[in-house]
């Protein structure tokens, strides 16, 4: 407990964060710009801005989000779906807390659940499939939101439901695959960055090894990290360094939790439950392989086929940018509807609704005394 | 004989019919926890003298799920919100009136539960019930128990506290650790499967409260920090009074077990609910002070400086532990535990 | 855009499943995804799984190796 406690001491990083800007500072210096800095990571948006990094480092380092909110690119139209499965007679939806606010194109799963449908919040998997035991004549449906940290998760769940018999148990499976996003993003060039900070937890399952790609096919430095302020300092300035010297690896920073190979069971479970699929990605359009759908032996479970629930595609609000937030093409104060339409009290995109969505994390990011 | 003892089992219909079952309630519940003189009167108006002074009145709704939790219940809850709201206030809290909403079918046994924590929470407030209201509603038309507490409270002429008062250099304090009770009900709820030693800090804060202003006249102002915790509260006060406020990620006193409760659910023990909680503006040269008498006295062991007012224009800061600074706004929607 | 939470195991009550505790606050959590761990070991939790065991070693090292570099950088300095 100690060392864990130490992963977040105040004094260790600040004086870490000095050698920080020192690093950035000679990088600006470098480049005659401020370094742009990509995290793929929802947590690592929060984690910028509610310790205040993001405004320490914010005249030398932009620290700009991508495509890492599991919520925010999960699209309108999978949203509305959710909804119409909410409504169906007899179902309950469980659902993380995370989804329950972002909207689609008439409400969200909150708003369902105001006008009649049976919406529980669970914090894992397993307490949806707690539910299905207890409610016998009920359909459990899980709201499969997530990367490749949760997939294997749910794979979990289902196969107990198969081996226990629980046919009231589905789920319908919206989870995404962080390494072809990233590389769809890198395909379509429009944010020159100069550096990638990686999602920590999702390289606990994938291993940083499946995203060597960005180094070695598209010549950009990326770092794996954590969620400590030990640990993305220390990221930071490796990220920082290679910046600098023109280098174009990926290194893990995060070894006391990733092993370069991810790990093998939960590897392994994810691929006897799933199989990658092309889905569409909020902001980003239809990505091949970029899903993962549930496998046809385990169709009981699928809650995609056994409702067979359709929703018309539907269009993402009028003049909402989180497309091209999710891009990484602009910050959210480039949104027009930024803080004037689009508040989170009353959200109109994805992005501004979810805690670690980019527009919400920078409403608590004060820029205005970088360097104090 | 069975079905004479089922039948009294649980609240029925007809205990909200004005009859018979009504007064039994009444007479075996209400009457016998409450009693007093101005309640026992039981008329249509609870008639009584208040002291001189300017009146303070306030009324607060209270639904909790569960009814009954770590630390507390909902009657507690429902007279203890009330009691900590006029003592914010600067006033003396005197009388309650009650009202309940109950459900068809929920148990008589835990209604005078809830009853006789009323009891004990006005005992020691040294307020009292002076009138009160039951109405039964059907089954699923409410969620076991409502209760709506009114609160009547007496404010010497001289008080005079507010945001108005508030001065760059000010500081903020608080009575002790944040966010007890909101992840006391979250964890309550089976579905997180949270264990642990956390219990509501649902408290009547008038006897603390009342001995602070007797004895610290460098209190400005006031507020309890209910829903939206300390954040909402303090954001609130900083825009009521058109300066800015700055808390202290490293002052801010949580109990290590929410910490870790909040960290596992994802959520911010700043803007989680307190129900024996409040803070105040002082004089920087009274803080001191303040903070020594509120640690005297078991709501306020852990009292602490938690922050300072400075000029602006109304907003919130947190000074991390890094060093940075966040913006702190109004909570949106209750807190929910999340996964991302 | 994973919520993952350093806890340590106080007790494995079936091969499935781990009592966890942070700050003592307490949890049952998924052991599906990680191979054989004991009690005292230290585990990355995820939406009530474990994802991977912790190598606090490794944090340690990382952070002696900080504390020996602004060390010899702040001798440096002065």
């Amino acid at each position: 407990m100690k060392v864990l406690g130490r992963l977040n001491d105040s004094k260790l990083s600040m004086q870490m964060l000095h050698r920080v800007r020192d690093t950035a500072t000679r990088v600006t210096a470098r480049l005659g710009r401020p370094v742009l800095l990509m995290e793929v990571c929802g947590t690592h948006t929060t984690v910028f801005s509610r310790t205040g990094l993001r405004g320490l480092l914010a005249d030398l380092v932009e620290l700009r989000s991508g495509p890492g909110c599991p919520v925010c690119v999960t699209s309108a139209t999978d949203i509305e779906a959710m909804m119409a499965l909410a409504r169906l007679p007899g179902v309950i939806l469980a659902s993380f807390g995370d989804m329950v606010r972002v909207p689609g194109a008439t409400g969200s799963l909150e708003s369902a659940r105001a006008r009649g449908a049976d919406v529980r919040i669970v914090y894992s998997p397993a307490d949806a499939l707690d539910l299905a035991r207890a409610n016998p004549g009920r359909e459990i449906v899980f709201a499969g939101v997530g990367f490749e940290t949760t997939a294997p998760m749910v794979a979990a769940v289902i196969m107990q439901a198969r081996s226990q018999r629980l046919n009231n148990f589905s789920v319908y499976s919206l989870h995404k695959l962080v390494p072809p996003v990233m590389r769809a993003l890198l395909e379509s060039r429009d944010v020159p960055v100069d550096g990638f900070i990686l999602p920590g937890h999702v390289c606990t399952v994938t291993g940083s090894r499946a995203f060597d790609f960005i180094g070695a096919e598209y010549g950009i430095p990326a770092v794996v990290t954590g969620f400590t302020l030990v640990d993305v300092l220390d990221a930071l300035e490796t990220l920082l360094n290679q910046v600098l010297i023109n280098s174009a690896s990926v290194t893990n920073s995060y070894r006391w939790v990733v092993r370069d190979a991810g790990n093998p069971r939960a590897l392994e479970i994810m691929k006897n439950c799933f199989y990658p699929d092309e889905v569409s990605w909020r902001g980003l359009g239809n990505i091949p392989a970029s899903g993962l759908a549930i496998r046809e032996d385990l169709t009981n479970w699928d809650a995609g086929r056994k409702f067979a629930v359709e929703v018309p595609p539907v269009e993402e609000p009028p003049g909402c940018r989180c497309g091209d937030l999710l891009r990484g093409k602009i910050t959210p104060p480039e949104c027009k509807l930024f803080n004037r339409k689009c508040s989170p009290a009353h959200p109109v995109g994805p992005c501004m609704v979810s805690t670690e969505g980019a527009c919400a994390a920078y409403r608590v990011s004060d820029t205005s005394q970088p360097g104090r | 004989m069975d079905n004479q003892e089922k039948k009294h089992d649980s609240v029925l219909l007809a205990h909200g019919d004005g009859g018979l079952l009504t007064a039994e309630m009444i007479n075996q519940i209400f009457l016998k926890y409450f009693s007093n003189s101005v309640l026992e009167q039981l008329s249509d108006a609870a008639v009584f003298t208040v002291p001189e002074g300017r009146l303070a009145l306030t009324t607060d709704s209270f639904v909790v799920a569960p009814v009954f939790f770590p630390g507390g219940d909902i009657g507690k809850l429902a007279v203890c919100g009330t009691v900590n709201d006029l003592a914010v206030s600067g006033a003396h809290p005197l009388y309650l009136a009650a009202s309940f909403i109950i459900e068809e079918g929920f148990p008589l046994a835990d209604l005078e539960r809830v009853a006789s924590s009323m009891a004990d929470a006005c005992r020691e407030a040294r307020v009292a019930v002076a009138t009160g209201d039951t109405k039964v509603v059907p089954r699923g038309q409410a969620d076991g128990i409502f209760i709506t507490t009114t609160g009547v409270g007496v404010l010497a002429n001289e008080t005079d506290l507010g945001p108005h008062r508030m001065e760059p250099g000010d500081v903020v304090i608080v009575n002790g650790n944040l966010g007890d009770h909101g992840l006391a009900i979250l964890s309550a709820r089976e579905t997180l499967g949270l264990e642990g030693l956390i219990t509501s800090d649902c408290a009547p804060l008038n006897r603390l409260i009342g001995l602070l202003l007797e004895q610290c006249p460098g209190v400005k102002m006031m507020r309890d920090l209910t829903r939206g915790g300390l954040a909402t509260a303090a954001k609130e006060i900083a825009r009521a009074g058109g300066r800015d406020i700055f808390l202290s990620e490293e002052r801010l006193p949580v109990h290590a077990a929410v910490r870790g409760g909040t960290e596992m659910l994802g959520l911010d023990p700043l803007y989680l609910a307190n129900e024996g909680k409040f803070m105040a503006i002082v004089d920087p040269g009274q803080a001191g002070h303040a903070i020594n008498l509120l640690r005297q006295h078991p709501y306020g062991l852990n009292a602490a400086v938690v922050g300072e007012v400075r000029n602006g224009e109304g907003q919130l800061y947190l000074e991390t532990a890094l060093g940075g600074t966040r913006i702190l706004d109004l909570l949106a929607g209750s807190p929910l535990p999340r996964i991302c | 855009m994973c919520l993952g939470i350093p806890v340590k195991i106080v007790e494995l009550p079936d091969e499935h499943c781990a009592l966890v505790e942070i700050d003592g606050i307490r949890r049952k959590v998924g052991l599906q995804l990680v191979g054989n761990v004991s009690p005292g070991d230290y585990l990355m939790v995820h939406a009530g799984f474990a994802v991977e065991v912790l190598d606090l070693a490794e944090a340690e090292a990382r952070i002696k190796l900080w504390e020996e570099f602004l060390k010899f950088e702040g001798a440096g300095q002065a």
